[in-house]
Order: C-alpha cells, then structure tokens, then sequence
C-alpha cells in the first residue's frame, strides 16, 4: 500500500535532487532552470498527495496554476537565455558573476 | 511741543546721513556736504536754544518719547532727559562737530569718498547727540556702540591701507573689552531695580548698596561697586583709560576731522559723561571712585612720557589727548564731576582746534606728518600758527585761557580729596602739568620754528590753507580762549549742577573750592601761589631750549637716558602684551579647539571616524557577494532552512 508519507518522501527525494543540481551545477544556466522546474514539480507532488489525503481538490486545482505559471517562467527564463548569450557568447555559469560585490 | 524740537535735534543730522550716504551720488558733492552742514547746523541752533532755555530756568524734562517694547515688566523705551548737563553737552558736540563738517570740505577735499565720509560724521552726531541726551540705559549703551560703530568706520575710511585696517580692528576689538564690561555694569542696575530708567536707578542706589555680591568664592563684594567698577570699565574702554588705550593712538589712521571730532573732543569722552551722569551711583562706593582716580592718573602721567618721544604730529596730539582724559577721569574720581565735565567742554574746543591745525599742516605738507622734516612754518601758515598757539596754550594753562580754568580747578579739587589714591593721583596731575607743556611745545616748537627740514618740492609748494579750513580754526580759537573765563563761575563754582550731580557731602571737594571763590581774577592770582603754572612754564621752557636753543643737548640727553626711551618707544609693551601674550594666547588656543577638539575629535572620530567604520564593515561583508547565482540559492536554501528549524524548534 502506498500511503502519504511515500509520496512525501518522493517529494523530499526531488526537491534535494534540485537543490544539489543548482549546487554543483558549474557549466550551464539551462541545467539550472531545468532544476528550479524540478523543484516546482516536488512541491506539486505534495500539492496532490495532500490533496488526496485530506479529500479536498482545492489542492489539485492550485497543481495547474503552478504549472501554468513555471510554462511562463521557462519562456521567460529560456528568452533571458538566449538574449544572455548572444550578449556573451556562453552560458557558462562561472563567468556570470558581474554582480560581484 | 517741546518734545518735537527735541526730536528734531538727533534726527536732523540722521536725516542728513542717510541723504548723504544712501543718495550720495545723486545729489553729489556739494549737494552732500550741504545738507549735512544744515542738518548739524539745525541742531547747533536748537541746542543752543535749549541752553538758553536751561540757562533761563527751565524745567528739567524728562520722558518717554516711543516705547519699544515690554518684557516681564521691564520696559524699554526711547527718551530724553534734558537738563543742565545735557544741553550743556548738546551744545559741544554739535559746535564742534559743526566746525568739522565745515572744515572737512578742504580737508577731504580730493577724496573719493567725500559723500561717503560727511554721512558718516554726521551720523556720528546723531549716535552722540542719542547718547547724551538719552534718560535711560539701553538707549546710552545705543548710543555708546552706534558711535562705536561710526568710529570703527571711520578708522578705517581709507579701506585699502592695511594700517587703517589694522587700526579699526584693534580699535573695535578693545572697546568691546570694555563694553562687555558696561554691559554687565548694565545688567546689574536691571538686575537690583527691574528698570533701566536712570532716575529709578538712582533712586534705588542706596538700596543696591545694602546688597553684596559673591565673585570669587569667599570674596565678598558690596553690589554698588561691582556695578560702578563695570561701568567704569566701559569708559575705560570708550575714553581711553590705561590699560584699554591702546587703540587710540592708531585710531589717527583715519582723516584728521575725524581724528579731532571723534577721538578727541566728543567720543572719548562719552566714558566721562557717562561717569558723570552716574554720579548717584558712583558717590555711593568709594572703592570704585579710587579705582577711577588711580586708572585716571596712571593715564595722565605715563601717557603723557609718550607725547614726548613721538615724532608723528597728529600722535603727539593724540597721547596729550590720552593724558586729558586721564586728568578728567581723576577729577571723577575725586568726586568733582563739575571739574571734569569743564575740562571735557574745555578741552573739545582747544583740542579740536589743535587737531584741526595740525590737518592743516599735514595739508600744507601733502600729507607728510613726520615733525622731523617740518619746522619754520610760522610763516607759511600764520593763521593756523596763531591758532594752534592759542589751543597749545590753552592745553598747558595758560592764565586766563579756558584750560587754565579746568585744569587748575581740577588739580586744586584733587588736592582736597580725601578717596583713596588721592595722595598719587596728586603727583601724578602736578607732574603731568610739565610733562603737559613740554610735549606741547615740543609739538610747536619743532613744526613751526626752528630751520626749514622739509625737501624743496613741498618747500615750494606750501602755503595757507583754504578759508573752509582756517575758518573753524578761528571759529574754535575763540572758545578755546574765552569759555573758561565766561563759564568758571557759574557752572564750575555756581549752581549749574545741582540736582543734576550728585556729590555726597563728606566728597564735597568743588564745595570747599568754591567758597575760595572770589571771581576769575582771584582764581588768576591764586594759580601764581601753586606750583602747577610754574611748572608750565619750565616745560615750555625746557622744550624751548632743547628745541630750539641747542638741539645738540637733545641727542646727548636721549643717549644717556637710552634705556628710559626704549621704554617709551615702546609704549610700555602694551601693544607686544597684547599682540603676543593676550592676541598670541587667543590664537594658540584656537588652534588647539581646531586641530585636536575640531580636527581629530569632530572631523576624525566622529564624522569620519563612523563612515570610515561602515566602510570597513562593508569591505568585510563584501566577501560574501560572490556574484555567482548558485551561491545566492544556496544561502535562501540554508536560510530557509534554518528559520524552519527555529520555527520547529520553537514549537
């Protein structure tokens, strides 16, 4: 039987997956948009399971929005690359630090 | 009705001074010196009418003209008091200042700043007719700085010579030792009576006497005479009075009218009208009345030494004028105020008129005022010759002339005090008498006789001034001459004074003088049994021969007495005191606030001192911002973290 605590931990497992791919991700800006989309999928994980539990759909109602909104955030995001690298000619992630203090 | 001629006394050369001086340029040279000489003139002739009306027995008055405000019950008002010693005073300044408009058209006659300078004395008569005629403190202390101010200005007329500039400044900076001294004089009568009106303050004198003050812990002080000693040191620094006198001998940086109008005949001696006026308060301390007689005859003397080893004209005149006001302030001390105020009339005359007359050389010369290069101009100049005899003999007494009146009433007057420094201020006047006559003649002697020490230009060029010039001369040789004869009697020995002066009974030295009295030529005959004329005459005598006679002596004297002339050259190093101990020690101070209290404590510790941490601070936490997007994340993440840790934790 699969129950809450399950799919909660799934969760957890996806969220740390993200967390070490922004982390240890040096070369490539598009690794770490993929990573922040995989975190938003986490949350959207608990987002049913809770939903399930509790019986209410308010929960899975709210999984489109987020979903909705992380497909906009990615045109934005992936839009934002491309002008990047036109700009630099890279999306090496160890060159972007002209906000050094 | 009175009232408005009153009013009209002041505010005609007021008026006068702004036409001149705001509309100068417009109304030009003549137009200024002519509304000037008419708005003084006005005032000469009502004075005058108010004399005569004081002479005829008029009424004292004495009211309130405009009040200007009202602050806790002490009111402070514009007003005048008009009685014997006011109008005797009006009638002063404004002759006097009459004869210096009228000889400043040759004196200033090429300046620039003509329009400039005739609004600037005539708003000194009205400063000075405001601090005579006024019934009340706060309009005295007007008065006092206004012709303060007028001085200070006309020191420095000629603004781009720095000794002008130098001169004005020493000269305001010392009288405002003094008038600090005035003010807290001031603050004490408001202090012990809420009023600042004179008769209340005379009213309550006995009373402020029972009081006593606590100066310095354990010093216990009667309050009159910290108040009298305060105001005192007012006139000290007004007329000149040792040690606050040094700012008079460089005051004849400015135009020579100026010099006789204000530093010699009318302004210096504010301190003794003003002494004069206060008489209720001062009979009340003796204490402060052998203050003023010892300040007063330390001036007369050893100003007097000073007279002798200056070479420049106009300085010469300038000591003597030190060592009269010095000779004033003793017979204020001696409780003869009527002796001083008559010297102070007498002297404006003669000492105008050797002021005026030795412009009238310095005109001659173009300008040059060194003696030595002077001499035999006798008969170039013969009317400013016989008028600068006749106020040279006048000074040193003269039989006859007005300054033989004051000055031997003066000096018999201190022969009968009984204050304490009566003993010193005795020797210090009789001394004075020759040191008097010789420094006078000196003056005379090396400028007009003797051989002819200037160059060949201005030798070619000399001759007499202009009527403008002479005319005040004469105008001013006639009182200098004449007044004492006319007025000893009535005013010095007669009733001209009372109710106006106060003199305590047991201080009663003109009392005593006048039932000696027997009319001007008993006074005359009196004078050849004292040693004073006598001593007048050896001081002609003795410049005559050194002089004149045999100049070789005079060398031969100032080797040997070498040590006693650097003394004076030096002027008793009241001015290396204050430039270097007083002037110095202020400066070394102020450098000290601005390197250590203002530089390193304000600037460096607290200005800079707290940015310079914030950016040290900011260097520090700089290290953080790596600029790598990852980093940022991560510290959310830990930061997020964390508060959910504490959040749990918590719970």
């Amino acid at each position: 039987m699969i129950t809450l605590p399950h799919f909660l931990v799934l969760s957890g497992i996806l969220f740390s997956i993200a967390v070490a791919g922004i982390f240890l991700n040096r070369k490539n800006v598009i690794v770490l948009l993929m990573c922040i989309e995989l975190m938003l999928l986490a949350v959207n994980f608990n987002f049913v399971a809770f939903s399930r539990w509790w019986g209410d759909v308010a929960g899975q109602a709210f999984v489109f929005f987020i979903l909705t909104v992380a497909a906009a955030e990615s045109a934005i995001g992936l839009a934002i690359l491309v002008v990047l690298f036109r700009e630099r000619k890279s999306i090496n992630v160890e060159n972007l630090d002209t906000m050094r203090g | 009705m009175m009232q408005n001629y009153y009013l009209a006394i002041p505010l005609a050369p007021l008026f006068a001074a702004i036409l001149a001086g705001l509309f100068g340029r417009l109304i030009g040279r003549v137009g200024a010196h002519s509304v000037t000489i008419l708005g003084v003139g006005i005032s000469f002739v009502l004075s005058l009418v108010v004399l005569n009306e004081q002479i005829g027995g008029a009424a004292t008055y004495n009211a309130p003209v405009y009040t200007w405000l009202v602050s806790d019950g002490l009111s402070m008002q514009i007003g005048f008091l008009v009685d014997h010693l006011t109008a005797l005073m009006m009638v002063v300044v404004t002759f006097v200042s009459l004869m210096v408009h009228v000889y400043t058209i040759g004196y200033m006659h090429d300046d620039p700043g003509y329009q400039r300078f005739f609004s600037y004395i005539s708003l000194f008569t009205f400063a000075m007719l405001m601090l005579v005629m006024s019934n009340n403190f706060l309009q005295l202390f007007f008065g006092w700085e206004a012709v303060g101010l007028v001085s200070y200005l006309l020191i420095g007329f000629w603004f781009t010579k720095p000794s002008a500039i130098f001169a004005n400044m020493k000269a305001f900076l010392v009288n405002r030792v003094g008038d600090f001294g005035f003010l807290l004089g001031i603050a004490g009568v408001v202090y012990y009576t809420g009023s600042l009106d004179y008769l209340a303050a005379f009213k309550a004198a006995p009373a402020i006497a029972q009081h006593s003050m606590v100066i310095l812990d354990g010093n216990s002080w009667n309050a009159i005479t910290v108040i009298c000693v305060c105001l005192f040191i007012g006139a000290m620094g007004k007329s000149a009075q040792v040690p606050l006198h040094v700012w008079l001998p460089d005051s004849m940086e400015g135009p020579t009218p100026i010099s006789a109008l204000i530093h010699a005949a009318t302004m210096v001696t504010a301190g003794i009208f003003m002494v004069a006026r206060m008489s209720p308060l001062f009979e009340l301390s003796d204490a402060a009345l052998g203050f003023v007689m010892v300040i007063g005859a330390t001036t007369a003397l050893f100003m007097g030494f000073l007279g002798i080893v200056n070479n420049d004209i106009k300085r010469v005149v300038a000591y003597s004028t030190l060592s009269q006001l010095g000779y004033m302030t003793v017979a204020l001390g001696a409780s003869a105020y009527g002796a001083g105020i008559f010297h102070l009339m007498t002297h404006a005359f003669f000492k105008a008129l050797l002021f005026l007359g030795a412009g009238s050389v310095i005109i001659a010369m173009h300008h040059e005022q060194d003696m030595r290069r002077m001499g035999g101009l006798r008969k170039y100049l013969p009317i400013t010759y016989w008028t600068s005899l006749i106020g040279a003999l006048a000074l040193i007494g003269f039989p006859g002339f007005s300054g033989f009146f004051s000055k031997d009433a003066l000096i018999d007057s201190v022969g009968l005090s009984h204050a304490p420094g009566a003993g010193y201020a005795q020797f210090c006047v009789t001394a004075g008498v020759y040191i008097t006559a010789f420094y006078t003649f000196r003056m005379i002697f090396m400028t007009f006789h003797g051989q002819e020490r200037m160059d060949h230009h201005t030798r070619e060029h000399l001759h007499e001034s202009p009527w403008v010039v002479t005319l005040p001369l004469v105008l001013l040789a006639i009182p200098s001459v004449f007044v004492g004869w006319f007025t000893v009697g009535p005013v010095l020995f007669g009733h001209w004074f009372d109710g106006v002066i106060y003199v305590a009974e047991r201080h009663n030295v003109l009392g005593e003088l006048a039932h000696e009295y027997t009319g001007q030529m008993g006074f005359v005959v009196e004078a050849f049994k004292a040693p004073a004329l006598y001593l007048a005459a050896a001081g002609v005598a003795s410049a005559w021969y050194l002089y004149l006679k045999n100049p070789a002596l005079t060398d031969r004297i100032a080797a040997v007495m070498a040590p006693v002339i650097r003394v004076l050259d030096n002027k008793y190093w009241f001015d290396w005191f204050n430039e270097n101990v007083l002037a110095r020690g202020a400066r070394a101070l102020g450098r000290l606030f601005w390197k250590v209290g203002d530089e390193i404590v304000v600037d460096g510790v607290l200005v800079n001192g707290s940015a310079r941490s914030v950016g040290w601070l900011a260097a520090v936490v700089r290290h953080v911002q790596s600029g790598y997007l990852y980093h940022y994340a991560f510290a959310m993440i830990i930061g997020l973290a964390a508060m959910l840790a504490w959040l749990l934790a918590r719970a």
